[in-house]
């Protein structure tokens, strides 16, 4: 058991700490921290420590021989006949750190219509692709993935196996996480590999304000999400690069529990998790007109809308354009803010944005706290006006 | 029918707010909460119970505290409820909490269907209803927005895609995590709290849920959180000053440079 410890002759009782517990497992007691049974060991109070009085102290594990597991892998997500771009990045993303652990990068393709899609698979990166060619891919039910995951993990021992932080992805992975008796780091937004060649894993948690560096020292293999566009996709033309292709055998699956009566593509709800370029809406746009001239603004721009939450509340916009903990989380190449405060769990929604510009009446707005150009005023007046200029 | 809601206590978070000073994180207030998202599944337990009959029961993996929330889930409408609580749970990370509760879901016996949560507001990581359902292997759909049938076997969902939605049967039992337009949550009611006073709240440690040490808290964890910080807000912004009319020149000229320049395709 992992056990929080409190140097008491160390600790000044400054409480510093009792304000960095989110979980309110700490208190003071004759003028020195303690903690409760609250304690999740997320570390907050480590840092949060003036004095270095708190660690963690975790149990000794016996350290088991894991030489057997090798590469890193990656599965490879199709929509509608197309490789999504997060399986790029991650195959991008995935040589770089094989290139550190001195491995190979493989990619695991399951579809129909596949071998068109190989040289491409290669020059993102891979050096080997696992496939198997099947019809029974195409509903995307995790009850035909996962056999081919578990039967792959359990004939190939990945060292690292690397999904997208799709919708499928979030519901595949953590299933062939249980399945193997492993761990998952959900939603990381950065990959490296440690002094031990272990793979670090950093992931946002509490809806944005909290960093948590994950690893997962003695199971195999280390599994983690990254949502699509945080990472960065780019080709290799590398003549040299052995490039290999395995055709994976047919597994029998039996008594099927799930079964696809339709699926529907909704275009015109293009996620806005996806967009390069976002105007997003706050209450300050004032009234429900002037979404009108918003959305000719963001027509100029070819940029999505997106809102903060009250505009939902108020039925000025649907859910799927809401942006936020409890919404979608973006990551626009430019994000233009309107009226918008800067809520934490508005800003939750908006780390990954690359440039943002805010436009909002009062200069002490938080939204200006995370903005690269802060522009105070009349977002509608000031908006009517960029639309002439862009116009002419 | 036999349906077990899992719902988990979080911070409530509208307190979180980052000390400029220190770059911690201070909690203005000790409020926990439910976690917004397990409103949503209770509502639509109850809703099927309303509709098939059946017993709905709130199951939770959480400190002693946890009963406060349990009762509030009692309050709205839960039949009974049953806390998992041991000092050796702790630090448990999402295996780790999928199998706790999955030992939950055994003792109480011959469940059809379990609602989690989208997701918990402080891990965020959506991972608990389908690591639940393959350690019950037992099929699962997550993101679910509406029940279209239900009956003793079998489940028909609606669940949300990243581009649009599909409609999925399964055989019960199964485990569906739902979003939160899937209903409009009950308050709860002056009888509902009375009752919730005196109905059954079960306390399981893990001996008497026969858990196995290894598979349980931090022990049972694979994963191990090494470090925590804040993530880096950006830089102080560049203000653009001036009236208007350079306002807007600023603003034209900056969206022309970065969609036209190339700085769009970086
Ligand atoms: C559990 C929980 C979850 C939440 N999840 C989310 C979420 O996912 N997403 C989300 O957005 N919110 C969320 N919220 C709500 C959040 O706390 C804020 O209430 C919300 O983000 C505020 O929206 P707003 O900025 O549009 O409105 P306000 O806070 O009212 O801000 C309006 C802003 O407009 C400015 N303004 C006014 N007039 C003008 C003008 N003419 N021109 C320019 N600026 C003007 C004002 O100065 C002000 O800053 C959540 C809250 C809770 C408790
Ligand atoms: C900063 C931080 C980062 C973390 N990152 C990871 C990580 O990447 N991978 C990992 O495996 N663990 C991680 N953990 C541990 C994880 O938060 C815990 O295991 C937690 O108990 C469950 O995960 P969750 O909050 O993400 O739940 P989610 O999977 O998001 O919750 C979904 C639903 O499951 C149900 N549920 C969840 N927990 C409980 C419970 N205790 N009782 C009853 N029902 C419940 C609820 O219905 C909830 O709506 C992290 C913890 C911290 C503090």
């Amino acid at each position: 058991m992992a056990e929080l410890i409190i140097d008491t002759k160390k600790c000044i009782g400054c409480g510093l700490c009792i304000k960095s517990c989110a979980y309110n497992a700490l208190s003071l007691a004759n003028k020195k921290a303690v903690v409760d049974d609250d304690c999740v060991f997320c570390g907050s109070c480590i840092k949060s420590c003036p004095v270095e009085a708190i660690w963690i102290e975790r149990e000794i594990v016996e350290i088991k021989d894991l030489t057997n597991y090798k590469d890193i892998w990656v599965l490879i997500e199709e929509d509608r006949d197309e490789i999504l771009p997060v399986s790029y990045e991650l195959l991008t993303k995935g040589r770089e750190l094989a290139a550190e652990k001195k491995c190979d990068v493989n990619a695991l393709i399951l579809g129909n219509n596949i071998q068109k899609k190989f040289e491409n698979i290669f020059e993102f990166g891979a050096n080997k692709i696992y496939y198997f060619e099947g019809s029974e891919f195409n509903e995307k039910l995790d009850e035909v993935f996962i056999e081919y995951l578990d039967y792959v993990c359990k004939v190939y021992n990945p060292e690292i196996f690397l999904f997208g932080a799709t919708g499928f992805g979030r519901s595949i992975a953590p299933k062939l996480a249980a399945r193997l008796n492993t761990g998952l780091t959900a939603d990381c937004t950065i990959l490296s590999i440690d002094d031990n060649g272990l793979l670090k894993q950093t992931r946002p948690a509490f809806g944005g304000n909290l960093m948590a560096t994950i690893i997962c020292p003695n199971h195999r293999p280390q599994m983690a999400t990254v949502r699509s566009g945080v990472m960065k996709a780019y080709k290799v033309i590398d003549k040299n690069r052995r490039k290999e292709l395995i055709n994976i055998e047919a597994i029998k699956l039996q008594n099927k529990k799930t079964e696809l009566i339709e699926r529907i593509i909704e275009e015109k709800t293009k996620s806005i998790s996806d967009a390069e370029i976002i105007v997003s809406v706050g209450k300050g746009i004032g009234s429900q007109k002037n979404i009108e001239i918003v959305q000719k603004f963001a027509d100029l721009l070819g940029a999505e809308i997106g809102v903060s939450r009250p505009l939902v509340d108020i039925g000025w916009a649907g859910y799927e354009k809401q942006i936020g903990q409890t919404g979608s989380v973006i990551a626009p190449k430019l994000l233009i803010a309107l009226g918008i405060s800067g809520a934490i769990q508005h800003l939750a929604g908006i780390s990954g944005a690359q440039t943002i510009i805010a436009i909002n009446t009062d200069p002490e707005a938080s939204i200006f706290s995370v903005a690269d150009y802060k522009v105070v005023g009349d977002c509608i007046e000031i908006l009517k006006g960029v639309i002439n200029k862009l116009t002419v | 029918m036999k349906i077990v809601v899992c719902v988990k206590q979080v911070p409530s978070s509208n307190e979180v707010k980052l000390d400029p000073k220190t770059n911690t994180i201070i909690r203005e207030a000790d409020k926990s909460v439910i976690n917004p998202y397990d409103k949503f599944a209770i509502e639509e337990a109850l809703k099927i119970k309303d509709n098939l009959k059946g017993e709905v029961i709130a199951l939770s993996m959480g400190i002693p505290a946890t009963e406060k929330i349990l009762r509030d889930a009692m309050s709205r409408g839960c039949d009974r409820s049953v806390l998992l609580s041991d000092k050796k749970f702790a630090g448990a990370d999402t295996l780790a909490t999928a199998y706790t509760l999955s030992l939950g879901i055994k003792k109480i016996k011959n469940v059809s269907l379990i609602i989690c949560g989208k997701m918990a507001i402080d891990g965020d990581t959506a991972q608990i209803g389908p690591e639940l359902a393959e350690t019950l292997k037992i099929p699962h759909i997550t993101d679910v927005s509406e029940i279209i049938k239900i009956s003793e076997n079998e489940i028909t969902c609606r669940k949300i895609n990243d581009n649009g939605y599909s409609i999925i049967k399964m055989v019960l039992p199964a485990v569906i995590t739902v979003v939160k337009d899937i209903n409009l949550p009950r308050l709860p009611t002056i009888p509902g709290v009375l009752k919730s006073i005196h109905a059954s709240f079960e306390i399981i440690n893990a001996h008497n849920a026969t858990a196995n040490i290894n598979r349980i808290g931090s022990t049972g964890s694979p994963t191990q959180v090494i470090d925590t910080f804040i993530p880096e807000r950006k830089n102080v912004a560049i203000e653009i000053e001036g009236d208007i009319d350079k306002k807007i020149d600023f603003i034209g000229d900056i969206i022309k440079e970065i969609m036209y320049n190339g700085r769009i395709d970086n």
